[in-house]
């Protein structure tokens, strides 16, 4: 070739002008290729991150949940009125505990001329079942009765929401001191602020609330002086006109901080009323309401309020499913898909099997609910809604699944493996079983899991089988009435009350906690058994 | 199957004694091999002396491989493939479908082109024929075997250390030498090589080639190969195949230096193949 000294004068045909060019356009398709695959790769990413944080966003608020630690004074009257002290009266014995609870609360917050309006106002911060664990542990120890106990207490999922932020946009403010007062509690206070700047402040928030696209839809404010609380009727200059809602029942003294929460939709237009807000404000004041994690996620079965409904039997369900699935799908799977690669002759009606068991992979999951609904629970006469029907279902659906990626795992063991054990005188059987069978052992199991975990969320074919059913009780077996996580996610989606929202949120980062602990098992294995050799 | 295995080990060593003037260890006769239409050997009758190393050469497709399956009936893991004709081995025909291959095959070991050792330690590479054979009890046994079987195949100084190291952790020459034992491991009575040297280096290479001297005093050895020198080196008989049949058999001196046909004149003197 050309001496560099020579220089570009004599790099002869290697470099004309053609082949430049052809280069420069070689170069640029393969510049242009990369790109495209980092964009596909981009892309994948941000949905990927944009799913993960619309998931954790809205279930973060489920994972805790407030409670109303209550000094419970546990009379014998309401809870054990015939004075048995048996536990299972006891723990039966909701309503009675629920009607304590329910008069000590009015007792505190009520005055003893409230009517039925007041008393279910305040009782709608709390739900009914609220009271369920309470009997329950009064029920393990009866001698508590009597005493006072201290008790966490659920709060209703309204008032739940409120104190995380939901319910209404709103904005706390200052205001300045009381400078004077009038009036009475019973018929309208008017109070008066000691600078005409908070008064400003308070309109111009209140302006800055009001939604203009909507009519007769004014912010309304709650004022707290001292320890009461008022709704703010009207204002005028420094003057603002009162309804008293909750707290100490006497005037604020001159010089007491006053405050306002301005909220963007009057108490028509939302679920928690001004004066639970002002209860669970004055509740807040005193720390008496709790942040807990929110256990009740893992420990509860399915309810119909939010702030009861757990994933437990949703949980139980779904391994019991899975089980199922397993003894099904793994077995006849792997024996298919050795006996189809190793041992099946090439004939006509094979490769129809074959053709068949690709195509079924394709088939819609909701057509095995059909088909479920036909041979298991009409033909077989197998009862609804059970984990055993809807494993059986599943098994059948991850079957082409489990025995296509068994024959890949299978395809991809040398046969220079088989030539060599037949070579020393195993038979079939034995080159297969202990030499082809172990090397493709990491595949299977991968594609197994892989299977399973398809299994695992699925949704539609289980609806065809009945596993939609409300279940609140922890199913014992396979044969006994239950849920599945994604059918219980499906249903709390359509659940009409905002809670629902970060309960099916929490319920689908249970699932997916799921599916990457079975992914992680696959690839341990994987990794476990290929590191053998 | 242990008094089928009596029975093979009598005859052979009865059949021994009775051939020791002229021992033909394989005779092949009439051997056609089919794959679905296409006729891959064409009427091939071949005899095979024992304790000697017979070498099959030949251009690439002559059917040379395809005939040495036969001897060891691997053509029959193939589905197309239909076999024709003869094979006697100390006087029973292997084509006999009475004729179990898993019997015949221990008793005719195969090594193949690429080293193709079982994916465990050494020592179950060698154990592994012998255990689902039967030809050993006990541990003490097995270990007897295994050291035989890779001090034949000139392996043991070299991995006596690791018997329990993987297999398909050593070199090329010593995978194929690993092979080599666990085909001698089941005491066969005919070893088959389908070129045994072709993935090695020429040191390898030249240690296989020593070992095969060797076990020719034990075995009796047909070997396939490309290299025309490596058949004129290690065999007493020398087959050239071409187009799927014979052309020209005979002692291996005879055909390197006098060969009848012109053909085998080309191939040899290397103008064609």
């Amino acid at each position: 070739m050309s001496s560099p000294t020579e220089g570009q004068a004599n790099t002869g045909s290697f470099v004309t002008e053609e082949a430049l060019q052809r280069l420069k356009k070689r170069h640029g398709a393969e510049a242009r290729f990369k790109l495209y695959g980092q964009i596909a790769i981009g892309i994948a990413i941000v949905a990927l991150v944009t799913l993960l944080i619309s998931i954790f966003g809205q279930a973060s608020s489920a994972f805790s949940r407030h409670v109303l630690s209550y000094d419970l004074n546990i009379e014998a009257s309401y809870v054990d009125p015939d004075g048995t002290r048996d536990p299972d009266e006891i723990a039966r014995n909701v309503s009675g505990f629920n009607l304590m609870l329910q008069d000590q609360l009015a007792d505190e917050f009520l005055t003893d001329d409230a009517d039925r309006n007041d008393r279910r106002e305040l009782y709608g911060m709390f739900t009914r079942l609220a009271v369920l664990p309470i009997a329950r542990a009064t029920a393990d120890s009866p001698e508590t009765i009597g005493s006072e106990q201290v008790f966490n207490v659920a709060l209703a999922d309204d008032i739940d929401l409120f104190l995380k932020g939901g319910v209404s946009a709103r904005k706390s403010i200052e205001i300045g001191e009381v400078a004077g007062g009038e009036g009475a509690i019973e018929s309208g206070v008017t109070l008066r602020l000691a600078s005409q700047d908070d008064a400003e402040k308070l309109g111009a928030t209140l302006t800055e609330f009001t939604r203009t696209d909507v009519d007769d839809a004014p912010a309304v404010a709650l004022i707290k002086a001292g320890n009461t609380w008022y709704r703010l009727d009207n204002s005028e200059g420094r003057d603002l006109a009162l309804t008293y809602l909750a707290g100490p029942r006497a005037l604020p003294a001159e010089g007491a901080a006053i405050e306002a929460l301005v909220l963007a939709q009057s108490q028509a237009n939302r679920t928690v009323t001004d004066r639970q807000i002002a209860w669970t404000e004055i509740l807040r004041t005193q720390g008496r309401i709790k942040s807990k994690f929110n256990t009740t996620l893992f420990t509860n079965s399915d309810s119909t309020y939010p702030e009861l409904a757990g994933t437990a039997a949703a949980i139980v369900g779904s391994l019991l499913t899975m089980l199922v699935t397993a003894l099904l799908a793994i077995p006849v799977g792997i024996f298919a898909a050795v006996y189809l690669e190793e041992f099946a002759p090439k004939n006509k009606l094979t490769s129809l099997i074959e053709v068949n068991i690709n195509n079924l992979a394709a088939v819609p999951s909701i057509v095995f609910g059909l088909l479920g609904a036909a041979v298991f629970i009409n033909f077989m006469g197998l009862p609804r809604s059970v984990p055993l029907v809807g494993g059986l279902v599943l098994g059948l659906l991850v079957l082409p699944t489990v025995i296509i990626a068994s024959r890949a795992a299978l395809t991809a063991v040398p046969p220079s493996i088989r030539t060599a054990a037949l070579g020393v005188g195993a038979s079939k059987t034995q080159s297969v079983f202990h030499h082809v069978l172990p090397l493709a052992a990491p595949g299977i199991m991968t594609g197994a899991i892989i299977g399973m975990a398809r299994a695992l969320g699925e949704t539609a074919p289980l609806l065809l089988i009945g596993m939609v059913a409300f279940v609140a009780e922890v199913p014992d077996g396979p044969m006994d009435e239950s849920t599945v996580l994604p059918v219980l996610i499906y249903k709390w989606s359509t659940g009409a009350e905002r809670a629902w929202e970060p309960q099916t949120a929490a319920a689908i980062i249970v699932l997916l906690v799921f599916l990457v602990l079975m992914n992680l098992i696959a690839i341990i294995l994987r990794r476990r058994f290929e590191r053998r050799w | 199957m242990d008094g089928n295995m009596e029975h093979f080990t009598q005859t052979k060593s009865s059949a021994r004694a009775d051939t020791a003037s002229a021992p033909i260890k394989v005779d092949c006769q009439n051997i056609d091999v089919y794959y679905g239409d296409k006729r891959a050997i064409e009427d091939i009758s071949l005899e095979i002396e024992d304790r000697s190393v017979t070498a099959f050469i030949g251009p690439s497709g002559c059917g040379k491989s395809t005939f040495l399956r036969c001897m060891n009936r691997m053509n029959d893991t193939i589905e197309s493939a239909k076999v024709t004709g003869k094979i006697f081995m100390d006087g029973a025909n292997i084509n006999d479908p009475a004729i179990d291959p898993v019997l015949l095959r221990s008793r005719v070991g195969m090594v193949f082109q690429k080293p193709n050792p079982f994916p465990k330690s050494i020592y179950d590479n060698i154990a592994y024929g012998p255990r689902i054979h039967g030809l050993a009890s006990g541990k003490a046994e097995m270990d007897e075997v295994v050291e035989n079987s890779l001090r034949k195949a000139g392996l043991w100084e070299e991995v006596k250390d690791r018997l329990q190291a993987p297999g398909t952790g050593l070199s090329g020459g010593q995978q194929q030498r690993l092979c080599i034992a666990r085909a001698i491991a089941v005491s066969p009575e005919v070893i088959l090589m389908d070129e045994p040297c072709s993935a090695l280096d020429p040191i390898a290479t030249a240690k296989i080639e020593e070992l095969i001297d060797e076990l020719r005093e034990r075995y009796c050895i047909v070997i396939v190969t490309h290299s025309m020198q490596q058949a004129a080196r290690v065999s007493q008989k020398t087959a050239f195949f071409h187009l799927g049949k014979l052309i020209e058999y005979g002692d291996t001196e005879r055909i390197f230096t006098n060969p009848e046909h012109g053909r085998t004149q080309d191939y040899i003197t290397g103008r064609f193949g």
